[in-house]
Parts: structure tokens; C-alpha cells; sequence
């Protein structure tokens, strides 16, 4: 959900995206970290654990923790709280350690 | 290679600061951001400051990062690279930049390290589990991209960034079910707390988290008392429905590169974590190499920018920017900080940074 009547802030968004979500279609602002686009949209398990397949959400929301990795038009371990939203992105739940080897 | 003669890393307060003052007094300053935009956490503070008038006192933290932003811009001496994350330091003085998905190199005479700190965690059953944040993430995602983060909320930790965030999130109409603190008392300051009680916040204090539970995210946390030993009463186990939990237990320094450089750290409890010893002037146990804000020592944004001032000054010294404001401006910085660090809060600070200044 997003917030419309802040009593101090206002939201400057660029133009609605659409992306997909596990094939699933999705909007969001163009520019905004993936990660808020996707929580907007009541996603909240980003990820699978590597060893325990826990499911993962974000933790930092800043770049720093790593929590949020997950696939991105194909390519493994990007951290969605900082990647900014582009029209017509892949983004897929990331299970596993991501193998950018076999990408190429 | 870009060349400059100071690299200043990280552009929240700290860094700002660092870049303004090292410029103004001469220097060519490359300010290296790793985020699109400058201002650091400055930018999701909403709240007004406090402290004096060179502090910006009653400013909110949003509105200073924009006025310490164009104050950047103003200096023609200053070279801004957003989007740049700096991965490595090299004994020649030369940094790896990662910038649109491209590597370059940065050479600088001088360095003011400024990567700020991360968010702490907190050991119990379950805290991976989705819906169990930083409370300054959660600040991030409200604040900065304007979406909520949960409909009710558990906050871990009344220190300031708890008690802050809590009353942030009334503000963007989040419920707040509680607020628990491990210790006996409040550490942020009462007023905000004052203002969260009144706004129908219980802020539980001798209380800490048990577990939290939830099939693939957070459903609630069970949370019991401590004695006067920190240990856990069984039976005062209370259980709180919630859709996320925020831990605001404390910020740790971002040293890494400060590690890499080869700067001589310690770790001082009061300061947060790993610290460098550093010289009255911020410069490290590597010549040249200074620190500022809260890689230097988790404390907050106010007396981040007075110390990204007393860096960039010292480091502009280093290179021969010294006329006759220089004393002045630099004997202000430190009577600052002296007066920011002079109650009650100030003590812990004082009391950490007497092990690593040399
Ligand atoms: C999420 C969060 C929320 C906070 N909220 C509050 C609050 O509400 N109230 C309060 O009083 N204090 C708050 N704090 C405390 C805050 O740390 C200080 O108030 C102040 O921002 C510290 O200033 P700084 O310049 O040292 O660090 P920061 O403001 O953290 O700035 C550091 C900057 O360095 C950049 N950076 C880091 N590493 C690199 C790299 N390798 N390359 C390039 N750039 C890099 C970061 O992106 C960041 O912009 C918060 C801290 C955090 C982490």
C-alpha cells in the first residue's frame, strides 16, 4: 500500500511501470527500488535460503545486509532494495546461491 | 584515471560536511556516493533537529540534506559521482570505483572516509523470517519511497531511532502495538518518548523478544521480562500479533575499507564496534586517511557534520590549504563537538572515544 496524505512528506514518483513477479504482471514507479514496488504490492518473500530454504524478505533496505538478493531479468544476486524499477523487468524469487556462470 | 586531491567517501552529514569544508578552503574534492542521490540517512529524517544553530537546530534532516546538497553544488571545486560504490583502496592511494556497472580507478592525495553504519540484528527463533526489519529500513520505505511498510508493528528498542521511527510510523498511519527495551530504562530522549506514550504507545521497559513466529512471514513475537541480571522470566510471556517487527537495537560501523587501508582498529562498545584510533584532526593511523561521522563512532547526524568539517578542514591542511579563517573555523568544529558531547548522552561517547584517540 502506499502512503497519499503524509502530514510532513510528499512523494515526487515518476511514471507507472509494469513488470513481471514470477511471471505475475505488477506496476510500480519507475525508479523506486524494486523492493518497494514489490512490498506495494503485498510481496513480501524475496528469496529462499540457500541451505534451509527459509523464505527471506529485506532487512536493511540501504544495500548493505544482502537479505533482498534475487533474480533479476535473469541475473542472480541483486539486491532489490537498491536496483532501481525499469519497464518491463524480470524479477524472479531467488533460490539458492545464484550461479552468474551459468547466465553466460 | 580521475585524479583529485581528496576523495571523500560516502555523502550523507559526514560526508557533506567533509566535502564543503575541504573545498571551501581549496582543495579539489571528488565526493563519491554510492546512491543516486546525496544526503545519506539524512534524507528519511523527518523529525527537527536539535542542538544549536550551526547544527541546523529545528531543521528537519530531509531539508538539511537539500541545503547541504546545493551547498556541493555552489563549489565549483567539487566533483560529485552518485551511483559510484567504492569496493577497494589501493596502497598507491588509489581507489576501485563501481559506477553504472562500470570499474574505474579514483587517485586522491587524501581520503575522508564517510560510509556511515549499518543496521544491527538481534538473536531469537525466526528473526529471518520476512517482516522482521531494521527500524531504519522501515523508516527508508515509508519515508524516502512512500510505502507502508505493515499495518502493526512491534518495535524492539527504545533508543533513539525507536522511538523516532515509532512515532513516524503513527504519522503514516502504521499502528504501533509496543515498544520493548531490554533495559530498565528509556535511552532515547523523553521527549519523543513523552509524545509516543501520549499518542497511546505502551513503551515496555525490562522486556525483551522470545521468538517470533509465522509461516512464510511474521504473524506476531512473544516477547517476556527480564530480572535485574538480564535473564528471562518464564511465565511473563505475553503474545503480540503483528505483521512486522523492527529492531532498532543499535548501528554498527561501516570500516571496511578503513580495514583495508590498513588502519589500526579497536573495538569499543560505546562507539558501536570496530573503530580506527585516530588523531584530535581525524586522521587515522595511515597518513593522509581521516574519518568522520558514524564510521568513526555510531552517534548521530549532528555531530556527524561538525566532525565531516573538522576532516575536511584537517585534511586540507595536509595539503597546504591553510590561511587565516583556517585556525578560526577549525577551533569552532571542536568547540562544537565539545558542547554536542557535554550532557548526559555525551558521556557514553566521551567515554569511547577516550580509547582511541591518540
Ligand atoms: C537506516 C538508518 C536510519 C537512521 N535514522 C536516524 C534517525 O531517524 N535519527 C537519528 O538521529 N539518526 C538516525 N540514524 C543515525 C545516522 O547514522 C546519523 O544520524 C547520520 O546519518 C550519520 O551520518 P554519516 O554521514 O556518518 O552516515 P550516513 O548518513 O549513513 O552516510 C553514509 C553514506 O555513505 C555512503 N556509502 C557507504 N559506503 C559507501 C561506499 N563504499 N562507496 C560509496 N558510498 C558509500 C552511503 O550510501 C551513505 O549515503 C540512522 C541510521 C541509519 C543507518
Amino acid at each position: 500500500m502506499r502512503i497519499e496524505d503524509h502530514p510532513i512528506l510528499t512523494y515526487p514518483r515518476r511514471r507507472l511501470v509494469t513488470f513481471t513477479f514470477d511471471g505475475q504482471e505488477m506496476t510500480g514507479y519507475e525508479g523506486e527500488p524494486i523492493a518497494a514496488a514489490l512490498h506495494d504490492a503485498g510481496v513480501r518473500v524475496l528469496r529462499e535460503s540457500p541451505k534451509l530454504h527459509r523464505p527471506r524478505g529485506f532487512y536493511c533496505a540501504i544495500g548493505n545486509c544482502s537479505s533482498c538478493l534475487m533474480r533479476v531479468d535473469g541475473k542472480p544476486n541483486v539486491r532489490v532494495c537498491v536496483e532501481e524499477l525499469k519497464e518491463g523487468m524480470t524479477v524472479e524469487t531467488q533460490k539458492g546461491k545464484g550461479d552468474l556462470l551459468a547466465e553466460l | 584515471m580521475l585524479s583529485y586531491e581528496i576523495a571523500v567517501i560516502g555523502g550523507g552529514p559526514a560526508g557533506l560536511c567533509a566535502a564543503i569544508s575541504a573545498a571551501a578552503a581549496g582543495a579539489s574534492v571528488a565526493l563519491i556516493e554510492k546512491d543516486r542521490h546525496l544526503g545519506g540517512q539524512l534524507v528519511k529524517q523527518t523529525h527537527m533537529f536539535f542542538g544549536s544553530k550551526a547544527q541546523f537546530a529545528s531543521t528537519r534532516g530531509i531539508d538539511i540534506a537539500d541545503i547541504l546538497s546545493r551547498q556541493c553544488e555552489e563549489l565549483k571545486n567539487i566533483t560529485v559521482l552518485l551511483g559510484a560504490t567504492v569496493l577497494g583502496y589501493y596502497d598507491d592511494q588509489v581507489l576501485t570505483i563501481e559506477q553504472d556497472n562500470k570499474v574505474q580507478r579514483v587517485k586522491a592525495d587524501c581520503l575522508v572516509v564517510a560510509t556511515g553504519a549499518s543496521e544491527k540484528v538481534l538473536p531469537f527463533p525466526n528473526n529471518d523470517l520476512p517482516g522482521i526489519y531494521g527500524a531504519g529500513a522501515v523508516q527508508t520505505l515509508m519515508n524516502v519511497y512512500g510505502v507502508k511498510p505493515a499495518d502493526r508493528v512491534l518495535m524492539v528498542g527504545a533508543g533513539n531511532i525507536g522511538l523516532i521511527v515509532s512515532y513516524q510510523l503513527l504519522q503514516a498511519h502504521v499502528k504501533v502495538a509496543g515498544i520493548i527495551e531490554a533495559a530498565k530504562h528509556i535511552g532515547g530522549y523523553l521527549v519523543h518518548a513523552s509524545k509516543i506514550r501520549r499518542a497511546g504507545v505502551p513503551i515496555m521497559t525490562g522486556y525483551t523478544i522470545k521468538k517470533a513466529y509465522g509461516e512464510r512471514k511474521v504473524e506476531g513475537a512473544i516477547v517476556w521480562q527480564l530480572d535485574d541480571r538480564w535473564q528471562p522470566i518464564p511465565g511473563t510471556e505475553l503474545d503480540i500479533p503483528v505483521d512486522a517487527v523492527c529492531l532498532a537495537v543499535g548501528l554498527t560501523p561501516m570500516g571496511e575499507l578503513l580495514w583495508q587501508a590498513g588502519c589500526q582498529m579497536i573495538y569499543v562498545p560505546q562507539l558501536g564496534g570496530h573503530v580506527p584510533f585516530r588523531k584530535a584532526t581525524l586522521e587515522t593511523t595511515v597518513p593522509g586517511i581521516y574519518v568522520a561521522g558514524d564510521v568513526a563512532g555510531v552517534e548521530e547526524a549532528s555531530s556527524a557534520m561538525v566532525e565531516g568539517r573538522l576532516a575536511g578542514l584537517a585534511a586540507a591542511r595536509r595539503l597546504g590549504y591553510h590561511n587565516a579563517d583556517w585556525e578560526n573555523k577549525y577551533q569552532d568544529a571542536l568547540q562544537q563537538l565539545m558542547a554536542l558531547r557535554s550532557g548526559p548522552v555525551g558521556e557514553k561517547i566521551c567515554s569511547g572515544l577516550k580509547c582511541v584517540v591518540v
